[in-house]
């Protein structure tokens, strides 16, 4: 496509046209996708509650999230006088923003990728690193306590489990051999023959589930959700916002739990390959293979927050710290070691 | 820690337990009612909105004896009287219910002599301008005249346990 614009309307302006409708071609579809996520989030949540959840707007209440969305965007935007003005309304912007760039690299099948950058996984780290900055900025520009508590959370548990997921990562390239993120998924094509995904690994498969419960802990998930814990907090961060600001941190939190969730794909089950490695399968399309994993780790996310009660926050340090930090130190170290005496030969 | 405990917790063991519980609640048929198209029973002594009843010779009942003003626990009704202009009974003039602060406890009701102040069974009622929560004495009557078949229903069907 890229070339056909600059074909057509010369080289720079054909890129950056082209670059436009890419964009364009993830962003909105991507927004949507949070409206249906949200409102299946709601729905499993009800359901295991044996509630019936949304279900009046529209067919089955599927346009439930577009009434709330209408709603929101009709409301007034209020400021707290007390609040630093500029910096009060960049916060959702940025938690927005950072959301959404991180989608840049994520692969949705074989070449379809936005920027096929080779280091897309340090991209997506810095980017999903950036996100505290607007709850942070949130917190402090609010002017209130119980926003500013929120933010000192969300800061010290991003850095923590940012730490175990790093390493969790550094084994995942040491495996795949790259950074690139469809260098990843080719790369666990055919795991002894019959699988894709480095998940079916036994030595992989613990970090895989240490990942998960660190997407968790990084998306602010339930047994996570320290920093907007209603019960304490009362809304966190959010407590201070209204209307659009507010609607700006919602979509921005539920497109990094969808991003966090094709991670978890990308990583570690395949990406946009069937799970098996077996012919016929690979007649469905990757895209759909790849929707169909996000989907399955999304009612996973679901699932876990309809289930488990908060963490306490020495709880969550624990976990973070003498838990998952030693836990993924020591894969990396095998991990390392286990190719080091396989893949490279080992050093006499 | 025994090694017990040690593998309990590293296959998070509790964990699996409880999400293979919620899974199974998941397909679970739902307990709630599907709320705004089906509703649950109201007792006959439900306590909602209120009224004032009239005879049915089309005479208000209310006497202003006060006595619910004076029962009333949360001060929420406000009652001001005087004979009336026509025939010179003695009628209240003013006769207000504050729903912000009415607790619905039906001593009001309990009070009555007359009978004149009821708690109807509607409760789905909301307010979207300042001063609608005052319950003045028409919108009272007109309650009172809109929903007199059910009330004296409902009144009936308790009657026989009072």
């Amino acid at each position: 496509m890229t070339e056909w614009f600059q074909g057509l309307m010369g080289f720079e302006l054909g890129w950056f046209v082209a670059t436009l409708i890419l964009i364009l071609l993830i962003a909105l579809p991507l927004l949507l996708a949070v409206a249906m996520i949200i409102y299946a989030d709601r729905k499993i949540w009800a359901a295991m509650a044996l509630r019936r959840g949304p279900n009046v707007v529209g067919p089955l209440g599927l346009l439930q999230s577009f009434a709330d969305g209408l709603k929101v965007f009709l409301q007034e935007t209020i400021i707290p006088s007390s609040a630093n003005r500029g910096l009060f309304l960049i916060a959702p912007i940025i938690t927005f923003t950072v959301a959404l760039i991180a989608w840049a690299v994520i692969p949705f099948g074989p070449g379809m990728v936005l920027a096929d950058i080779n280091v897309g996984l340090l991209y997506i780290l810095a980017a999903s690193s950036l996100g505290v900055y607007g709850v942070v900025i949130a917190g402090w520009a609010s002017n209130s306590k119980y926003p500013f508590y929120s933010a000192l959370r969300a800061a010290a548990q991003m850095v923590s489990y940012e730490v175990s997921i790093g390493f969790v990562l550094i084994s995942v390239v040491l495996w795949a051999g790259t950074f690139n993120l469809s260098g990843i998924v080719e790369a666990q094509r055919g795991l002894y023959g019959f699988v894709n995904g480095f998940g079916f690994n036994p030595l992989l498969f613990p970090i895989a589930v240490v990942f998960l419960i660190s997407a968790m802990a990084e998306t602010a998930r339930t047994p996570f959700d320290l920093t907007e814990a209603e019960s304490e907090l009362v809304a966190g961060y959010q407590t201070e916002y209204s209307s659009m600001s507010f609607a700006l941190f919602w979509l921005g939190e539920y497109a990094n739990v969808i991003l966090m969730c094709a991670l978890n794909a990308i990583l570690f089950w395949g990406g946009w390959l069937p799970p098996l490695d077996w012919a016929p399968l690979y007649v469905i399309p990757g895209i759909f293979w790849f929707f169909l994993k996000i989907l399955v780790f999304f009612f996973i996310f679901s699932w876990v927050k309809a289930t488990v009660p908060r963490y306490r926050y020495d709880q969550l340090m624990r976990l973070g710290w003498k838990v998952f930090l030693p836990l993924s130190l020591l894969f990396v170290f095998l991990v390392s070691g286990f190719l080091m005496l396989t893949r490279y030969g080992a050093v006499s | 820690m025994s090694l017990a405990h040690l593998i309990k917790s590293f296959t998070l063991w509790e964990f699996v337990k409880a999400h293979w519980l919620t899974l199974k609640y998941f397909f679970k048929p739902k307990a709630t009612i599907n709320y705004p198209y089906e509703k649950n029973p109201l007792s006959p002594r439900f306590r909602g909105e209120h009224a004032l009843r009239r005879y049915p010779s089309g005479e208000e009942r209310c006497i202003a004896c006060k006595l619910c003003e004076a029962v009333c626990p949360a001060l929420a009704i406000t009652i001001e009287a005087g004979p009336r202009a026509d025939d010179g009974t003695r009628r209240t003039t003013r006769y207000e219910i504050d729903l912000f602060k009415c607790i619905f406890c039906g001593f009001c009701e309990e009070s009555c002599p007359t009978d004149s102040i009821v708690e109807t069974h509607v409760h789905e009622y909301h307010f979207d301008q300042r001063g609608q929560n005052i319950l003045t004495k028409p919108k009272l009557l007109a309650i009172g005249d809109r929903l007199e078949a059910e009330i004296a229903e409902r009144r009936g069907a308790d009657a026989p346990y009072r």
